[in-house]
């Protein structure tokens, strides 16, 4: 609860300080409030959970996924620094409400109870309208945030509507009770049940842009802000399949034939659709969109196989995917600002006067692409070895494999266009210490995940 | 530890050389290309043939999932780790009259792609062996993407995508198996042999490494990109894909296929072996047609290779020792024969076989060196082609005498278009592009002349390389033939 707490707390006064400080101050003291909550989840005193009607649950797995978005969210706070020079920028309502979206991550992680889900979707949700729609002036970035609001209003009420059904069949809200009325009724589960947990996985599929529920996504990563694309499709999108693990994988494992063959289905056509469109894309913003539904397939498989270990798997595909899409969007921003275009034709010819970033691209590119070096590559090694492992579902391994390889041609044209083409019309981009540095540690940590995978698992067991 | 340092210190040794900067790069990479030939050797003097897996490290790489960082010599890798050992001096060589761009970084990239490679074959876990397999494509595809002719964004982008496009039916392959280790899984590649699988799995993980062994080597029809590749690479990207790269490919036949998939390898080895031999014609086909000196080389290395290949699928002792012996001596030939024609291209400024001619007269070194490596192509009695194309043939003859008739005529039509190589770029009249031809600069001869000197000596004298291979290749039959 402590960390909850406390980003409620530093949102609300982050609201006052931004009165008073300066942005640079400001983008500091939020990467402070953000460290200090993760820290706090350290701390063993903890308000005694009844208070709460066993809201949440702290266990491993919850606390892992917030400390990872945590970490992930502070990663991305500097390159809000192009976006807060526009003349109409409020820095402080940007970090406010990322602090606030934030509780909604935790809430995600580490509910126990389906309301606390529900109200973390909500918190984050709302969030992330507002930010969508934060470039005021820009057409297409209030339509996005039109879009995402309606479409996501119409998924929460999927949501709830799968909880109220649930609720109807159990009598209960908890992730504990659902596992027991399985148990109990395993002959004669009500059908219910079966369509309350079908609309409560349509709710959150919608919300972590799996394929066929997905059509949101390209329009509105493409309309928002850079920095806020990057926190929907990294930390927006962890949080949400920490949400679908729980509540799918561990809590209903007892139904596994009944929601293995959708979720499955689901991956295949995220992964069909985002690997074949992201490679006709045009827009380096797109294609990191469609990367992104991809990416979601991916997971998907993780969240499908349900086995021992499998929560292992999904934090360490997350967390690689999500520093190797805060290095390409950290580039994505500095071209944007260097030539004023988020194509692809932009990049033509980048890497040479841009040394330093043209290796991150690299960096970013190879692990997306999961390629051997990087933790892109060890991620999926992780998912599909725990996959196949379900006998009915080598089909799937086998297409996520052969799909992997229209993802590596897609990867590799911004790097190759970056080093090998001409016609790059901006200059040298300076980069503020505080992106360096978060560009640095991303980097670092996508090779030292690829080359030494055993230092995540002492990451893990730590917690 | 031998086997550790062999891929680490020219690892380390590319960073140094990158960071050293370009004044003394190519000295760098000599010298770490000649320590790490020394290392190459000793491990050679210290090999003991019947000592099963020798010089071995390992470590815990993903301790969860069972996976070691381990590395290994046997009778099966040593000659492949020789051949890269020893041809990569030449390599670096062969670039020291020229002015390169950015010199740190090729040269950097030519001993990482060394140590990558030699990597591959010394990996004993099958996923570091994939890492190695796809990490090598890394430097190569950048030293072609660089430093390469004018279609070489379009040429490399093919190459890349094919070949890694091949790799994930093996990385499939792979974690299958991985899937099927008995208890906690292991990754390694000798619990991989142990499995007994039944015919239908056996067949689909035939395809599986069967396709991306293919591409890599490549055999016939997966080997579209390689024509192109190699001759929009420039010399240096060549030499390394032809003269080790492939060999990536062959060591994966040999590793992986016939002893995980033997059931397969009786009951669908035909296949396969009729689609290498196809490629040997067709390859020596095209080579007689080739108007372009580099294009004909490339065309010629895959005919080569595709006899390779089915004198390994063919599972005989014949087959296995002659393919080990021949892609060692490929190595040395292809490396002498591109240098050659990069040579006559870098002074003539063509590679038309139709603007050349009558080089003969005005080079005596060119042309003596030029002769030996074409001879030891064409497998000509006491050169190294000889000892290893005979044995693959003979095995191919035993298998099946008609696919051993087809596959000898590599031996006719090498004969056709290596002379019409000769004749056309060295003999006769003296061509529009050659004036003023300028025999062997010092540095070249340092490679020819050593490079036509092995050809000699390894045909004359095989029995040392055999020697080596022999007890490994005996008991991977012994262990995993199953008869046909």
């Amino acid at each position: 609860m402590l960390p909850i707490t406390l980003l409620s707390v530093f949102g609300i006064a982050g609201l006052f300080l931004g009165f008073k400080l300066s942005k640079p101050t400001m983008s500091l003291l939020t990467v402070l409030f953000i460290a200090i909550s993760a820290l706090v989840f350290f701390v063993p005193y903890d308000f005694p959970a009844e208070l709460m009607g066993n809201m949440m649950v702290f266990d491993k797995f919850g606390v892992a996924f917030s400390l990872i978005s945590l970490f992930i969210a502070l990663l991305i706070i500097p390159m809000l620094g192009n976006f807060n020079e526009k003349e109409f920028a409020q820095p402080a309502e940007y970090y406010s409400i990322i602090l606030f979206s934030l509780v909604g991550v935790v809430m995600m992680s580490t509910f126990n109870h389906v309301l606390a889900l529900f109200l973390g979707v909500e918190i984050l949700s709302i969030s992330m309208y507002v930010l969508t729609g934060s470039d005021k002036k820009n057409i297409r970035s209030i339509e996005a945030s039109l879009k995402y609001l309606l479409m996501g209003s119409f998924a929460t009420g999927f949501l709830l509507f799968g909880i109220a059904l649930l609720y109807a069949a159990t009598g209960g809200f908890t992730l504990a009770g659902y596992t027991a009325y399985i148990a109990n009724n395993i002959n004669q589960v009500s059908p219910i049940f079966y369509l309350g947990l079908l609309l409560l996985m349509i709710g959150l599929l919608f919300k972590v842009s799996v394929a066929p529920f997905h059509f949101w996504a390209p329009d509105v990563y493409d309309g928002a802000p850079i920095p806020f694309t990057a926190f929907m499709s990294t930390v927006v999108k962890m949080a949400g399949f920490a949400a679908l693990y729980k509540v799918i994988s561990v809590s209903m494992v007892g139904l596994f034939d009944f929601w293995w063959t959708t979720l499955a289905i689901c991956a295949l056509f995220s992964l069909l659709i985002g690997n074949l469109v992201a490679a006709n894309q045009t827009s380096f913003k797109r294609l990191l969109a469609y990367s992104g539904i991809s990416h979601a397939g991916y997971l998907l498989i993780s969240v499908t196989t349900a086995r021992e270990g499998s929560d292992y798997d999904l934090l360490f595909y997350s967390f690689s995917y999500a520093l190797a899409s805060v290095l390409a969007f950290y580039v994505l921003d500095a071209v944007a600002k260097a030539t004023g275009s988020e194509d692809l034709d932009a990049l033509k010819g980048f890497a040479k006067s841009n040394k330093f970033l043209g290796f991150v691209l690299t960096v970013s590119m190879l692990s997306l692409a999961g390629l051997p070096l990087t933790g892109g590559f060890i991620g999926k090694f992780l998912i599909f070895s725990s996959a196949i492992e379900v006998q009915r579902m080598a089909w799937l391994v086998f297409a996520g494999i052969m799909l992997s390889v229209v993802g590596a041609y897609y990867y590799i044209k911004p790097v190759a266009a970056a080093y090998f083409k001409e016609g790059y019309t901006g200059g040298e981009v300076e980069i503020s210490s505080g992106k360096r540095f978060a560009i640095a540690a991303a980097v670092m940590l996508t090779v030292v995940l690829g080359i030494l995978p055993v230092v995540f698992s002492l990451f893990y067991d730590a917690i | 530890m031998n086997a550790l340092y062999l891929t680490l210190i020219p690892i380390i040794g590319a960073f140094v050389i990158y960071m050293a900067g370009s004044k003394n790069a190519k000295y760098l990479a000599l010298f770490f290309s000649l320590a790490i030939l020394g290392f190459g050797l000793s491990t050679l003097l210290s090999f003991n043939p019947e000592g099963g897996l020798q010089g071995v490290w390992s470590m815990p790489w993903l301790p969860k999932a069972g996976l070691y960082l381990a590395f290994g010599i046997d009778g099966i890798s040593i000659l492949p780790i020789l051949l890269a050992t020893l041809i990569t001096p030449f390599i670096v060589i062969t670039t020291f009259d020229k002015k390169l761009y950015r010199e740190e970084l090729f040269y950097a990239l030519i001993i990482l792609a060394q140590g990558l490679m030699i990597g591959s074959f010394t990996a004993l876990d099958s996923f570091l062996f994939y890492f190695f397999f796809e990490a090598s494509l890394v430097p190569v595809i950048f030293i072609s993407a660089i430093w390469g002719g004018a279609n070489r964004i379009k040429a490399t982008l093919k190459f890349f995508i094919y070949t890694v496009f091949g790799s994930l039916f093996m990385l499939f392959a792979l974690i299958f198996l991985y899937g099927e280790t008995p208890g906690a899984h292991s990754g390694l590649i000798a619990d991989f042999h142990k499995l007994e699988l039944s015919s239908t799995v056996q067949a689909v993980l035939f395809a599986c490494f069967f396709i991306a062994f293919a591409i890599k080597t490549p055999v016939f029809p997966f080997h579209t990109w390689q024509p192109d590749a190699y001759t929009e690479a420039p010399a240096t990207g060549t030499m390394l894909m032809s003269g080790i790269m492939l060999k990536m490919g062959l060591y994966g036949f040999i590793r992986f296929l016939l002893p995980i998939t033997p059931l397969a390898v009786s009951e669908y080895g035909h296949i396969a072996i009729i689609l290498a031999v196809t490629g040997i014609i067709y390859g020596s086909l095209a080579a007689v047609r080739q108007g372009h000196a580099k294009r004909l080389l490339a065309y010629s290395s895959f005919a080569h290779v595709g006899l390779i290949a089915a004198g390994i699928l063919v599972f005989s002792k014949d087959g296995l020792s002659g393919s080990l012996f021949h892609m060692f001596s490929h190595g040395i030939n292809v490396v002498g024969l591109f240098f050659v024609v990069e040579i006559i291209a870098s002074r003539t400024g063509t590679f038309e076989l139709d603007k050349l001619g009558g080089i003969t007269s005005q080079a005596r070194w060119l042309s003596i060196t030029f002769v030996v490596l074409m001879l030891g192509s064409v497998a000509l009695p006491l050169t190294n082609g000889f000892v290893g194309e005979f044995l693959l043939l003979f095995g191919l003859y035993q298998y099946n005498p008609l696919i051993g008739f087809f596959a000898g005529t590599t031996i006719i039509l090498g004969a056709v278009y290596m002379l019409r190589l000769f004749q056309k770029t060295m003999l006769g009249n003296a061509g529009s592009h050659v004036k003023n031809f300028a025999d062997l600069s010092a540095t070249e001869k340092w490679v020819l002349i050593p490079l036509a000197i092995l050809v000699v000596t390894l045909g004359v004298y095989p029995e040392p390389l055999m020697k080596l291979t022999e007890p490994a290749v005996k008991q991977l039959i012994e262990t995993h033939y199953l008869g046909r």
